[in-house]
C-alpha cells in the first residue's frame, strides 16, 4: 500500500522537527478544555450523535445527517427555464412588455408584432443569458471542490481515496500537510507525538498566521492507520451552527477489550478542525468527520449570492412606475373619448361617413357595446402610447453598462505590473454605483497590506536606531516651506512688522529645508536597503549594522536586547532551502512579528539556530566581534496572551546566571519596571510615540536578572500553579507570573512595520477627500488593526479615540445582561462626549473588538451603536468573524440607508461581499472566493481610488444623464401621438407610419444616447482626481434625483406639446407649397416627425460637454440618416412605401417651409432647457461647473504653483486620510513657531538697546 | 527566465488607444457668459427677419373664404337639414356672390374646406383598399375596405374603389362668373404626380360604384379610369386634421382688385348630420404656401423673447457678476468663511 508506505517515510525524516515543535509546549500552559455538565448532551441544541470510524450507523435515520455534496449554484438544468425567467418577469416592465408583445399578435397591434417582440427577447435573453454563465461558473467551482480528493478510512486499518462529496459523518479521514480539510473534523492524532497540528485558517478568518490545535490524549494512540482497526468512539455534541470559534462535545471512548463506552472525554475548539482551514507544517493527521456539507461551520457563514440592482435602477423602476401610470391615465382618456364619440346610437348615426351601424366589423367603435369597444381601445392604447415606457432603454443600459464595463477593463491605470492582472468588472450592473458610494468596509489582512511584517526601527538605551522618515513630518515641511515663503512675502510688505522677526523665520524655514532634505536622505537609504534588502527587514542604520554597535557605550544592555529577540519566542528556524550555501536561516512561529524578530536579530549578529528539547541555541557576536554559539537553557516560558501582553522566558545561560527576558506592550512592561530599570523610559517613551504615530506595532523590551534561590522559590510556586486542576488556575497562574516578572530593566522598543500595499495610504487619503467613510473590519488582533489604523491614516493621535470592549468584570459573569449594560454604558459615555464637542474640530474614532461587536450589534442596542459609529470619522472593529462582517454590512446598509462598497481578499470576506452594495475582491491573492463572490476584482486596493472617482463619478453621471435623457425622448415622442388622437376622435389613429415608430429608438436616438453613456465626461480623469470630492455629487445623488426625473419629464411634456401645436397651427388648413397642395396625414406626419427626431438629438448634443469625433458622428448622423431612410423607404415602390412614397422627393423637400419650420421648432422646442441651463450655470453653478471654468475656462492659471493653490482652496476638508493629517501637523508647526516667534519678540522688545533705539526715534520725531 | 516573466505579465496589459483610455480629444464647451449671450443675440438677429419675411409672404398671399353650409340650406329645412340634403328632388343650387379684395394673379386655387369632419378616423383611415386602386388584377382585395366592399354582400362582385373613403366623396360643384362669363375651372393636375402614376391605375375603372341603397357621396365617370379621376385622388389623400381643404381646381386667370365674382355652388354633401361646416376657398400662394400669419408671428416672439432675455442676462452680468471657476462657489466651500 503506497499511503502506508509513503507516510512512515516522510515521519522518519521529519522526525528532527517534531522534537522540536512538539517540546516548546511542554513549557506552556494550555488551558484544560472546559468541563461540561454531561446531561447537557440529548437536550435541545446538542443533539448531535457521531459513531466514529463506523459511517454505516449514519446511512439511516435518526443518524442520517447531510452528505459532503456543496452547492452554491442557483439553477439546475430543470429549473433554470422557469426560474429565471419567472425571475426576469418579475421585473414589472418586464411583465408589461410581455403583455404588450401578446397583444401585438392580435389585430389590436398600430405596429408590427416584430417590432415589438425582438427587443423583449433581446432583453430578457442578454438578463438570462448572463444568470446561466454566472451561475454555470459556480457549478464548475463546485465540481471542482467537490471531487476533490481525501484518504478514507474503510476498515482493517485500510485507508482509500474517496472524492469530497462520498464523504458521510462518522468516517476517519487521514489529512496530509498543504491539504484542505474536507469538513469539520475532530482531530484525533497527528505526525507529532503529542498529537498537535498547524493550521491556517485563511479561507474563515483571513489570517495567515498559524493556529495550534491539539488532540486529547486518549486518543493521540491512534497515529497508525492499522491502529484504526480498532478504534471505536462516539461524539457527543452541539448542533451545526455558524460559530467559528466554538465548540461542545464529548467523546465516548471505547476502552481497550471492553465494549462499554464508559469514560468520557470533554472536547474544545482546539480539538476542531474546520472545513476549508489548511493543515500546514504537519505531516499528517487522523481526524474524525462531524459535521459536513451544509452544516459545517465555514458553509453555515457563507451565504446565497443575492442578485443585486443598483440604486439607479431601481429608482429607475419608480420611473417607470410614474410612467407606467401616465401611460394608464392617457390610455384610460383615449379609451374613454373614444367610447364617448361612437356608444350613442344618435351620434354613430350622425358620422354617417363611417357607417359605424352598418355592420359589426370593428369592435373597437361598436356603439352597441360601449364597454368592450372602450376595453379593446384601452388595450390598443396601452400598446401604442408603449414609448413612454421604452423597453429599448433597457436594452441601450444594457450595451452601455456592458461598454463601460470594457472600458473599465482596458483601463491601463487599472492594471497591476506586479500581477499582471487588472481591475475587472465582474457584473456590469453595478458600474453607476461606483459614483454613489459613502462608506467602504474594508478587510485588512491582503487588501489593505500585503501581509508582510517588516522590522524598521528600534530604539535602545534611549537612542532611536532606523530611519526616521516621517511622511506625515516630511509633507507638512514640505507644504510649510511654501507657505512660510509666502508668509516672508507678506511680511516684507508690512512696515511696522520688526524686522527681527523675518530673519527668525528665514532660520526656522532653513530648518525645515535642512531637516527635509535629511529626510529625503534617509527615505534614499531605506530604499537601497528595500531594493537588495532581506524580506521582513526593512532596516537600514549605520550604527547598529555590520557589527558596528560592539563600539557603542553600553554593550551589555545591547547585547541582552538583541538577546530578548533572539530568545523570547516560540520559534523554531527551518532549512533555507533557496540559499543553501549562506548561512542566514529563515524561521517559523506563531506570529509573524515573531518572525521578523529572529530576521532581525540574525542581521545584527544574534543568530537563533537551534532549539532542542530544553535548549536554545544562538550564535552571538562577542564584544571582541568574533562570533561563539552559545547554550540558553529554557527554564520557563510564561506565553503570551491577550490579557497578559507579554511574553516571558527564563533561561540560564552557559554562567549560570539566571536572566528572565520578557517583551510586550509598553504600558504593561512600563508598569512592571524595577527602579533602577527606568533610565531609557523618558526616551523610549518618546519614540515609541512616534513609533506609533508612523503606524508601527510597538515592543517594548525588558530583562531582569534572578538569583537562584529566588528562581527556585518562585519555580515550585509556579509547578504547584500549573498542576492545579480548576476555574481557578487561570488566575493562579497569572499571579504567580506576575511575581516573576516584576522590577525588570528596561532595554528598548522595537517597531515592525505590517507593511501596506503600494498606494494605500494615497487612496485612502483621496477616498477621504470624496467625503467616503471607511470601516476597517478585521479578524485580526486589536492592537495590530489600530497600528493599520495609523499607518493608513484612518487614525491619528489628536483624535479622540473610543475603544469598546467588554470589561473583564462583565466578560467573567457571562451574563448577556451584564454585557449588554457595559457595552450600553460604554455608547453612551462616548456620545456623551461627542455631542459636547461637536463644535470642536477634533476627530472621533471608534474601536470595537469582536465580543463587544456581537453584544452591540444585538437588536436592542444596535441603534445606539450605529449612531456613534456613525458619528465617527473612523471605524475600527477587530475579531470580527466572517458573519459578523456581513452583519455589519447588512445594519450599516439598513440604518443609514448609505451606499457600502465592501473590499476584501479571502474567503472570510466573501459575506460582506454579498451583502455590501457593491463587493470588491482582490484578485492578487490565491484564493479566489472573494473574487468569485465580488461585482468587481482587482489586483491592489489602491486602484479603488480610480475606479470610484474617476470610473464611478463618470459612469453615474452617464446612467443618470442617459435615464433622464430617454425619459425625455420618449415622452416627446409618445405624447405627440396622444395628442393626434385628440384631433382624431381617439380612434386610434397613428400620425406615424409603423417603421418610423420602430426606426425611433432603434436607429434615430439610440447611438447618440449610448455615445453619451459611453463617453460623456464632465471634466477629464486627471481633473477628477485633482478634485475627489467632485465626487460627492454622486453620493448626494443630485443627478437622479426627483427634482431632475420630474424636471426632465415636465421638459418632455412641454417639448411635445410645442411640437405639436406648432405644427398643426403651421401646417393646415392652408396650402404649404407654392403649387398650393395642403397637408395629408402623411404630410404632417413626416414633419412633425423630422422636428422631433431634430429636437431630441440637438437636445442631446445640449446635454453632452464632451464632444469626440464620435459624438459628432451619431448626433448629426442620426440626424441626416432620417433623411437617407426617408429617401430609400420613399424610393421604394409603393406597395411597400405606401403613403411615403416619394414622400421627401415629391411633397416635402421642395417645399422651404418644410425646411424653415424645423428650424423654428427647434429654437423653440430647446428654447426652455437652454435658459434654464443659463440661469443654473450663472447663478446656480453646481461643482463640476466651477471645476470645468477652472480647468478648461481661466486662462490665468498657468504655473504650477497657481493651479496648486486653486487645488488648494478647492479640496474639501476631511478628518482622515494622510493629507488631513498633514494639516494638522502644519496647525501644530506654525503654533509652535508663532510662540517661538512670540518669545523672541518679547525677548526683543524689552532688551534695553531696543527700547533705548525706540526712546531715540521718539524723540527725533518730536 | 526573468525577461520572460517581465514581459508575459505586460502583454496581457490592456493595449493602449485613445478610445479604450478613454482620452480622445473632444471639443468641451463651456457655457460661460459670453457663449450664451452670443447664441440669445443670434437667434434674436435670425429670427426677427426671418418673421418678418414670412409675415410679408404671407401677406402677399390673397384668401377669401366663404362659408355657405348654413346659407345654402332653404329657411324650410332649417330644422331638418338632412331631408334636404338626402332627398333627390330638392333644389340644392346656391348662389353666392364673391369681392375680390386684392388683386389675385393665376394661378387661384379653389379649395374647398369642411370642419368637423374626420377623415383621419381610424376606422376611416383604414377603409381602402391601395392594392385595388393601383391594379385591375386585385379588384378582389377588398378585406381592407370593410363596411364597403362588395356590392349586397357578396353577390355583386366588388365595388371599385371600395371603401369608406372613396364612397365618402365629395360631392359638391362649384361655378365660377365673373358677371355672366365663365370663368373656366381647371381641375387637372390638382393630384400629386405619383398619386396619378403610381397609386390610382391607368387601368382601373369604378364598378359598383354607390350602387347599393344608401349612397354616401359622389359618383364616378365609369368610362375615365381611376388615374384620371384626380377629385377622387384628392379626396382619398386622408387629412390629417378634422379641418381640411383640398384643392377643387385651379383658375388661371387673374381677378383683379373689387372685381365680384359669383359662385353657383351645387350643395350635395352631407355635413348637415354631423355639424360640419363646408365653405369655399379662394387662395394664392408663393413660397410659404398660403395664407399662414402664424409662421410668422412665431419667428418674430421667439426673436423678440431671445432679444429680453439676452438684454437681462447682460443686465444680470453687469450687475451681479460670477468670477468664472471661482473656488469659493464649490459647495464644499460654500457653507464656511474663506480662508
Amino acid at each position: 500500500m503506497p499511503t502506508k508506505k509513503s507516510s512512515s517515510t516522510n515521519s522518519f525524516k521529519k522526525k528532527r522537527s517534531k522534537v522540536k515543535w512538539s517540546n516548546l509546549y511542554t513549557f506552556s500552559c494550555f488551558r484544560p478544555p472546559p468541563q461540561l455538565n454531561p446531561s447537557e448532551f440529548g437536550q435541545p441544541g446538542f443533539t448531535r450523535v457521531v459513531f466514529c470510524n463506523d459511517s454505516v450507523k449514519h446511512k439511516t435515520k435518526p443518524y442520517k445527517y447531510y452528505g459532503n455534496n456543496v452547492t452554491t449554484t442557483k439553477y439546475n438544468v430543470i429549473t433554470f427555464l422557469p426560474k429565471s425567467l419567472f425571475e426576469q418577469f418579475r421585473r414589472v416592465a418586464n411583465l408589461y412588455f410581455l403583455l404588450v408583445a401578446v397583444l401585438s399578435v392580435t389585430s389590436l397591434a398600430p405596429f408590427t408584432p416584430l417590432s415589438l417582440i425582438a427587443p423583449l427577447v433581446f432583453v430578457v435573453g442578454i438578463s438570462m443569458l448572463k444568470e446561466g454563465v454566472e451561475d454555470w461558473h459556480r457549478f464548475v467551482q463546485d465540481l471542482e471542490v467537490n471531487s476533490r480528493i481525501v484518504k478514507v478510512h474503510i476498515g482493517n486499518g485500510v485507508f482509500v481515496d474517496r472524492t469530497w462529496k462520498l464523504l458521510r459523518v462518522g468516517d476517519v479521514v487521514k489529512v496530509n500537510k498543504n491539504e484542505y480539510f474536507p469538513g469539520d473534523l475532530l482531530l484525533l492524532s497527528s505526525s507529532y507525538e503529542d498529537g498537535v497540528c498547524y493550521v491556517e485558517t485563511m479561507n474563515l478568518d483571513g489570517e495567515t498566521n498559524l493556529k495550534i490545535k491539539r488532540c486529547l490524549e486518549c486518543t493521540l494512540g491512534f497515529d497508525e492507520d492499522l491502529k484504526f482497526d480498532k478504534f471505536k468512539g462516539v461524539v457527543r455534541c452541539e448542533d451545526p451552527n455558524s460559530s467559528l470559534y466554538t465548540f461542545v462535545g464529548n467523546l465516548e471512548l471505547n476502552d481497550d477489550d471492553e465494549d462499554q463506552l464508559d469514560s468520557s472525554y470533554p472536547l474544545s475548539p482546539s480539538q476542531f478542525l474546520l472545513r476549508d482551514s489548511k493543515l500546514q507544517n504537519t505531516d499528517y493527521v487522523y481526524g474524525v468527520v462531524i459535521f459536513t456539507g451544509s452544516d459545517t461551520k465555514v458553509v453555515r457563514n457563507s451565504m446565497k449570492s443575492p442578485s443585486k440592482r443598483s440604486r439607479i435602477e431601481r429608482k429607475m423602476d419608480q420611473v417607470i412606475y410614474v410612467l407606467f401610470f401616465m401611460l394608464l391615465l392617457i390610455s384610460l382618456i383615449a379609451s374613454v373619448g373614444s367610447v364617448q364619440y361612437t356608444d350613442q346610437d344618435q351620434t354613430a348615426k350622425q358620422w354617417w361617413y363611417l357607417e359605424l351601424m352598418k355592420e359589426k366589423i370593428d369592435v373597437s367603435f361598436d356603439p352597441n357595446k360601449p364597454l368592450a369597444s372602450g376595453f379593446y381601445q384601452f388595450l390598443r392604447a396601452l400598446i401604442l402610447y408603449g414609448y413612454l415606457i421604452p423597453i429599448s432603454l433597457y436594452v441601450s443600459i444594457e450595451v452601455v453598462k456592458f461598454l463601460q464595463a470594457m472600458l473599465i477593463n482596458n483601463d491601463r491605470h487599472l492594471f497591476d505590473e506586479m500581477s499582471g492582472k487588472s481591475v475587472e468588472a465582474r457584473t456590469s450592473n453595478l458600474n453607476e454605483e461606483l459614483g454613489q458610494v459613502e462608506m467602504i468596509l474594508t478587510d485588512k489582512t491582503g487588501t489593505l497590506t500585503c501581509n508582510q511584517m517588516e522590522f524598521r526601527k528600534c530604539s535602545i538605551e534611549g537612542i532611536s536606531y532606523g530611519g526616521d522618515a516621517n511622511e506625515i513630518v516630511r509633507a507638512a515641511s514640505q507644504r510649510m516651506n511654501i507657505d512660510i515663503e509666502s508668509y516672508r512675502f507678506n511680511l516684507d510688505g508690512d512696515d511696522s512688522t520688526p524686522r527681527d522677526s523675518v530673519e527668525m523665520v528665514e532660520i526656522s524655514s532653513d530648518q525645515v529645508n535642512e531637516s527635509r532634505n535629511r529626510i529625503l536622505d534617509g527615505e534614499y537609504d531605506m530604499k537601497n536597503v528595500g531594493g537588495t534588502g532581506i524580506k521582513g527587514f526593512n532596516f537600514r542604520d549605520k550604527r547598529l549594522m555590520n557589527k558596528m554597535w560592539v563600539h557603542g557605550s553600553n554593550v551589555w544592555d545591547m547585547m541582552m536586547f538583541f538577546r530578548v529577540m533572539a530568545l523570547c519566542h516560540t520559534g523554531i528556524p527551518v532549512e533555507n532551502e533557496e540559499q543553501l550555501g549562506s548561512h542566514k536561516l529563515k524561521y517559523e512561529a506563531e506570529s509573524p512579528e515573531e518572525v521578523t524578530f529572529l530576521i532581525a536579530a540574525q542581521e545584527f549578529g544574534f543568530q537563533f539556530c537551534r532549539r532542542t528539547q530544553s535548549s536554545v541555541f544562538v550564535k552571538e557576536i562577542d564584544p571582541s566581534a568574533s562570533e561563539v554559539e552559545r547554550e540558553y537553557k529554557l527554564l520557563n516560558l510564561l506565553e503570551f496572551s491577550s490579557s497578559r501582553k507579554r511574553m516571558s522566558v527564563i533561561v540560564r545561560d552557559e554562567y549560570g546566571q539566571i536572566f528572565l527576558l520578557c517583551k510586550g506592550a509598553d504600558n504593561i512592561i512600563f508598569d512592571r519596571l524595577g527602579d533602577g530599570g527606568r533610565t531609557y523610559q523618558h526616551a523610549t517613551t518618546m519614540h515609541l510615540a512616534n513609533y506609533a504615530e508612523d503606524g508601527l506595532r510597538t515592543m517594548v523590551f525588558a530583562y531582569k536578572k534572578i538569583e537562584d534561590f529566588e528562581y527556585e522559590e518562585w519555580n515550585s510556586s509556579f509547578s504547584k500553579a500549573k498542576a492545579t486542576i480548576g476555574p481557578e488556575r487561570d488566575e493562579l497562574l497569572e499571579n504567580v507570573s506576575e511575581n516573576i516578572e516584576k522590577d525588570l530593566v528596561l532595554l528598548g522598543a522595537v517597531a515592525v512595520d505590517d507593511k501596506l500595499q503600494d498606494g494605500v495610504a494615497e487612496c485612502i487619503d483621496k477616498l477621504a477627500q470624496a467625503g467616503l467613510k471607511i470601516w476597517l473590519l478585521t479578524g485580526d488582533k486589536k492592537e495590530t488593526a489600530v497600528n493599520i489604523g495609523f499607518a493608513c491614516s484612518l487614525l491619528r493621535h489628536d483624535m479622540h479615540l473610543f475603544h469598546l470592549s467588554l470589561s473583564r468584570d462583565a466578560e467573567s459573569k457571562n451574563q448577556i445582561k451584564a454585557m449588554k449594560d457595559d457595552i450600553l454604558n460604554q455608547i453612551e459615555a462616548s456620545y456623551q462626549v461627542i455631542t459636547n464637542e461637536k463644535t470642536k474640530d477634533d476627530p472621533f474614532a471608534v474601536v470595537v473588538d469582536g465580543k463587544a461587536l456581537e453584544i452591540a450589534l444585538s437588536n436592542d442596542i444596535r441603534d445606539e451603536f450605529l449612531q456613534l459609529a456613525v458619528n465617527c470619522a473612523s471605524v475600527i472593529c477587530c475579531r470580527v468573524s466572517p458573519k459578523q462582517k456581513a452583519l455589519i454590512t447588512r445594519l450599516v446598509k439598513r440604518y443609514t440607508g448609505k451606499m457600502t462598497l465592501a473590499i476584501g481578499d479571502g474567503a472570510n470576506d466573501v459575506g460582506m461581499i454579498q451583502e455590501a452594495d457593491i463587493g470588491i475582491g482582490i484578485s492578487g491573492m490565491e484564493g479566489m472566493q472573494a473574487v468569485m463572490a465580488s461585482d468587481f476584482s482587482m489586483p491592489q486596493f489602491r486602484f479603488l481610488e480610480r475606479l470610484l472617482i474617476v470610473h464611478g463619478h463618470w459612469c453615474y453621471k452617464r446612467i443618470s444623464k442617459m435615464i433622464l435623457y430617454f425619459v425625455y425622448k420618449n415622452i416627446v415622442f409618445g405624447l405627440t401621438l396622444f395628442y393626434y388622437e385628440i384631433y382624431s376622435r381617439f380612434s386610434g389613429d397613428v400620425l406615424y407610419d409603423g417603421w418610423y415608430m420602430v426606426m425611433f429608438n432603434l436607429f434615430l436616438t439610440s447611438l447618440p444616447v449610448i455615445s453619451l453613456g459611453v463617453l460623456e465626461q464632465d471634466v477629464s480623469s486627471d481633473v477628477c482626481l485633482q478634485f475627489p470630492a467632485l465626487y460627492q455629487q454622486g453620493q448626494k445623488g443630485i443627478f437622479f434625483s426627483w427634482k431632475r426625473i420630474i424636471g426632465w419629464m415636465g421638459n418632455g411634456i412641454l417639448t411635445s406639446l410645442v411640437i405639436s401645436i406648432l405644427n398643426v397651427y403651421i401646417l393646415s388648413p392652408s396650402a404649404f407649397r407654392e403649387g398650393g397642395q395642403v397637408v395629408d396625414i402623411a404630410h404632417l406626419g413626416v414633419i412633425t416627425y423630422t422636428t422631433i427626431v431634430w429636437t431630441v438629438n440637438c437636445q442631446i448634443a445640449l446635454i453632452i460637454t464632451h464632444f469626440t469625433w464620435i459624438q459628432h458622428i451619431f448626433i448629426w448622423g442620426s440626424i441626416f440618416s432620417w433623411y437617407i431612410f426617408l429617401l430609400f423607404y420613399g424610393a421604394l415602390p409603393p406597395a411597400y412605401s405606401n403613403r411615403e412614397y416619394k414622400l421627401l422627393v415629391e411633397a416635402v423637400g421642395p417645399a422651404p417651409m418644410c425646411w424653415i419650420v424645423v428650424l423654428l421648432v427647434v429654437v423653440i422646442s430647446l428654447l426652455p432647457y437652454f435658459i434654464y441651463m443659463v440661469i443654473q450655470r450663472t447663478f446656480y453653478p453646481m461643482d463640476d461647473h466651477i471645476i470645468q471654468e477652472m480647468k478648461y475656462g481661466r486662462k490665468v492659471v498657468v504655473d504650477d504653483e497657481m493651479w496648486l493653490r486653486e487645488k488648494q482652496s478647492s479640496r474639501k476638508p476631511t478628518h482622515i486620510g494622510f493629507s488631513a493629517r498633514v494639516d494638522a501637523k502644519i496647525l501644530y508647526l506654525k503654533d509652535q513657531l508663532h510662540k517661538k516667534r512670540m518669545f523672541i519678540i518679547k525677548s526683543i522688545t524689552n532688551s534695553p538697546i531696543r527700547r533705548s533705539i525706540t526712546i531715540n526715534t521718539l524723540e527725533n520725531r518730536d | 527566465m526573468d525577461e520572460a516573466l517581465r514581459t508575459k505579465p505586460s502583454s496581457r496589459k490592456p493595449k493602449y488607444s485613445r478610445f479604450t483610455q478613454q482620452e480622445l480629444p473632444a471639443w468641451k464647451p463651456i457655457l460661460t457668459p459670453k457663449w450664451f449671450i452670443t447664441s440669445f443675440v443670434t437667434i434674436a438677429i435670425l429670427f426677427t427677419p426671418a418673421g418678418l419675411l414670412c409675415l410679408w409672404a404671407s401677406e402677399h398671399v390673397v384668401e377669401i373664404v366663404d362659408r355657405y353650409d348654413d346659407d345654402c340650406l332653404p329657411d324650410s329645412y332649417a330644422t331638418n337639414p338632412e331631408t334636404f340634403i338626402q332627398s333627390k328632388n330638392t333644389n340644392k343650387t346656391c348662389v353666392r356672390t364673391l369681392k375680390i379684395p386684392r388683386k389675385m394673379t393665376a394661378p387661384i386655387f379653389i379649395y374647398y374646406q369642411l370642419d368637423n369632419f374626420y377623415q383621419n378616423h381610424r376606422r376611416y383611415v383604414k377603409s381602402r383598399s391601395e392594392k385595388q386602386l393601383r391594379d385591375p388584377d386585385d379588384e378582389d382585395e377588398t378585406d381592407d375596405c370593410k363596411p364597403i366592399e362588395n356590392l349586397n354582400g357578396n353577390e355583386g362582385g366588388p365595388i371599385v374603389p371600395c371603401g369608406l373613403v372613396a364612397w365618402s366623396l365629395f360631392n359638391d360643384t362649384y361655378k365660377f362668373f365673373k358677371g355672366n362669363k365663365v370663368i373656366d375651372i381647371d381641375k387637372k393636375n390638382i393630384a400629386w404626380e405619383s398619386d396619378k402614376k403610381y397609386k390610382f391605375g391607368s387601368e382601373v375603372y369604378p364598378k359598383n360604384f354607390q350602387k347599393e341603397g344608401l349612397i354616401g357621396g359622389g359618383q364616378l365617370d365609369e368610362s375615365k379610369p381611376l388615374s384620371e379621376q384626380e377629385n377622387l385622388i384628392v379626396w382619398m389623400k386622408t387629412a390629417a386634421l378634422p379641418t381640411f381643404r383640398k384643392l377643387y381646381g385651379r383658375i388661371n386667370t387673374d381677378l383683379e382688385a373689387n372685381e365680384t365674382i359669383t359662385i353657383v355652388i351645387q350643395n350635395n354633401y352631407n355635413t348637415y348630420e354631423f355639424g360640419g361646416e363646408k365653405k369655399v376657398a379662394l387662395s394664392t400662394a408663393n413660397w410659404i404656401g398660403g395664407k399662414n400669419d402664424f409662421f410668422g408671428i412665431s419667428f418674430l416672439a421667439i426673436g423678440g423673447v431671445c432679444f429680453f432675455v439676452a438684454i437681462t442676462f447682460i443686465l444680470l452680468y453687469v450687475f451681479k457678476p460670477r468670477p468664472p471657476g471661482d473656488p469659493t462657489y464649490l459647495s464644499w466651500n460654500r457653507n464656511q468663511p474663506a480662508q
